[in-house]
């Protein structure tokens, strides 16, 4: 099944929205709970960057036993230096934003981590597709 | 474990009027109103005490002991909340409240501030030890712990696994009090519903040290009426650190991490919640996560304001922190006071334990939830559209439950008749 969300880009008070309602769907559907984290960490680092680089896009969630794939899309600026931006540490945010805990250049790396396949596919001035896919194992809980 | 079901939050069925006012403030969409009457659905409550403070009927309460539960028990030994001092204005002071126990038929006390100190330093040692795979959650408020059990499964190692104040209380009682004894009633005078709960169905421990839990509310009057007459001996022992406990910060402040946040009232731990699962946490140590306002103070079965209890307990740790330390009511060197079972997920809110059948039923959830108005009226007995979409997906409901399904139906059904008036036996029909 897909889950479609549309992710405004101009209310920073709705970013995360997306992300929550996918986390709350998987955790109805049983799925298992470091796993469902994984899910959140990835889409949460990528609607974030949507929201606050892109101006929003669009964000489709689709669910199946073994795995859930999540891509989101925007039509922003793109990603200058894609190698540069996987690296550790490496931040376009002003000083400014990085006071106030944000930009610690953590972002794309921490997507890499907690997905088990990461594709972006930007190109400067166009926009930016991210695909993220994290495998699920057997749904765990006390009756499972 | 046994009795997994039990919770304390329940119904007084004779004073419902089936308002539907409780089911909006679930924060686990646990209630809904069938028949006229709210029903609480067992494996979801969390006991954190929200619809006890909605109902506008007083019809929602708290299961605890009455005072005569200590007929029981030879020896009967009362731990106090901190909270408790906060009831009383300062006329009295915790020396005073402690006495007064002892007058209503108590036989000895000990503070649960002055275990909430020992596990104070056992967290910060564990927080300390532990830095790299924080950010740590307090395992202090039951209701929170079952909130995480119930909604963030993936947040329970993040759990400090050391007991809570109330039960390490209880076990000092009957390990270093009173050991070896099988005569000892330990009751917990409570704030707080869900601790009733943990008292019976414990977290962290196979079985609780408890023996009762006695509600702030129905010890209040008694107290307050004997406490002019009693005379003060120096028994409490709490120093500030313990009794901040009480409030809101007060565990932050205890532990003296600056990176560590406090959060309370349960739809704002719910937030925190869903930001730290989301992993936008990365500087901070401790969460301080209380469900109800303010903290403890704020519980369930208090009588006072939890803003006034707050202010005096504020001045009573300045208080007592002004005079001398007083000698430790027991020696509690070696005491054992980490978790000696994990807590495990509870997924009352999961659709099916086959992915594919969960599956299966979200897609026909989806479809209802978009047949509904949206408008979350509350008719159906269900908090929202989309959980009386679940309700229906799952069977417990069905779709004409929906005032506007059944109106829509209706209309359908009056334009049938209308049609099947209109048509003619063909040995009639004259055109």
């Amino acid at each position: 099944m897909t889950l479609h969300y549309d992710v405004p880009g101009d209310d920073m008070s709705l970013a995360g929205k997306a992300s929550t309602e996918v986390k709350r769907a998987l955790s109805r559907l049983g799925v298992n709970p470091a796993e469902l984290k994984r899910v959140a960490v990835a889409m949460y680092e990528a609607e974030m960057n949507m929201v606050i680089h892109a101006g929003g896009g669009v964000a489709n969630a689709t669910i199946e036993p073994d795995k859930v794939t999540v891509v989101l899309e925007d039509s922003g600026p793109g990603i200058q230096d894609l190698d540069m931006a996987m690296q550790e540490g490496f931040s376009t945010a002003p000083e400014r934003m990085r006071e106030l805990g944000f930009g610690a250049g953590m972002g794309l790396p921490n997507m890499k981590r907690n997905s088990d396949y990461l594709d972006i596919d930007t190109e400067p001035g166009r926009g930016t597709r991210v695909t993220i896919v994290v495998r699920l194992g057997t749904p765990t809980g006390p009756d499972a | 474990m046994n009795g997994e079901s039990f919770h304390s939050v329940t119904l007084d069925p004779a004073k419902c009027t089936g308002c539907t006012t409780c089911i909006r403030f679930c924060p686990t969409e646990a209630i809904r109103v069938r028949k006229g009457r709210a029903s609480i659905m067992d494996e979801r409550c969390i006991d954190c005490g929200e619809c006890i403070r909605r109902c506008p009927q007083g019809a929602k309460r708290a299961v605890s002991d009455p005072l005569a539960a200590l007929e029981r028990f030879p020896v009967r030994v009362a731990i106090p909340a901190p909270t408790l001092y906060g009831q009383f204005d300062e006329r009295y002071t915790v020396d005073h409240i402690l006495c007064g126990l002892l007058a209503l038929g108590f036989t000895d006390v000990l503070e649960v501030a002055w275990a909430a100190e020992l596990v104070s330093a056992a967290t910060s040692a564990w927080v300390r030890e532990h830095s790299g795979q924080g950010p740590w959650i307090s395992s202090a408020c039951p209701a929170v712990v079952k909130l995480i059990q119930v909604r963030f499964p993936s947040l329970l190692d993040k759990l400090v696994p050391i007991l809570s104040p109330m039960e390490a209380a209880a076990r000092l009682v009957k390990e270093r009090m009173y050991p070896g004894r099988d005569d000892i009633g330990v009751f917990f005078i409570s704030p707080c519903a869900a601790k009733v709960t943990v008292s019976r169905c414990p977290q962290g421990t196979t079985a609780s040290a408890v023996d009762g839990v006695i509600g702030i509310k129905d010890v209040y009057l008694p107290l307050r009426n004997i406490l002019p007459g009693v005379p003060e001996r120096p028994l409490g022992r709490a120093r500030g650190k313990g009794l901040g406990w009480a409030h809101i910060d007060g565990e932050s402040d205890a532990l003296g991490d600056p990176r560590g946040i406090s959060v309370s009232g349960i739809d704002d731990v719910i937030s925190v919640f869903e930001a730290l699962e989301n992993g936008t946490m990365r500087n901070v140590t401790f969460i301080e996560a209380l469900a109800c306002p303010a903290g403890c103070v704020g519980g369930p079965l208090t009588v006072e304001n939890p803003y006034i209890a707050r202010g005096r307990i504020r001045v009573r740790e300045r208080r007592i922190d002004a005079l001398p330390e007083r000698e430790a009511p027991l020696d509690a060197s070696g005491f054992n006071i980490l978790w000696q079972e994990s807590v495990q997920p509870r997924p009352a809110l999961r659709l099916d334990k086959d992915i594919l059948k969960a599956m299966i039923m979200m897609e026909e959830m989806e479809v209802i939830a978009e047949s509904l108005p949206g408008l979350d009226c509350g008719s159906c007995g269900a908090p929202s559209c989309r959980a009386f979409a679940e309700d229906v997906a799952r069977g417990l409901a069905v779709k004409t439950d929906c005032i506007f399904k059944l109106r829509e139906d209706v209309r359908k059904l009056a334009e049938q008749l209308i049609d099947m008036e209109r048509m003619q036996p063909p040995g009639l029909d004259k055109d």
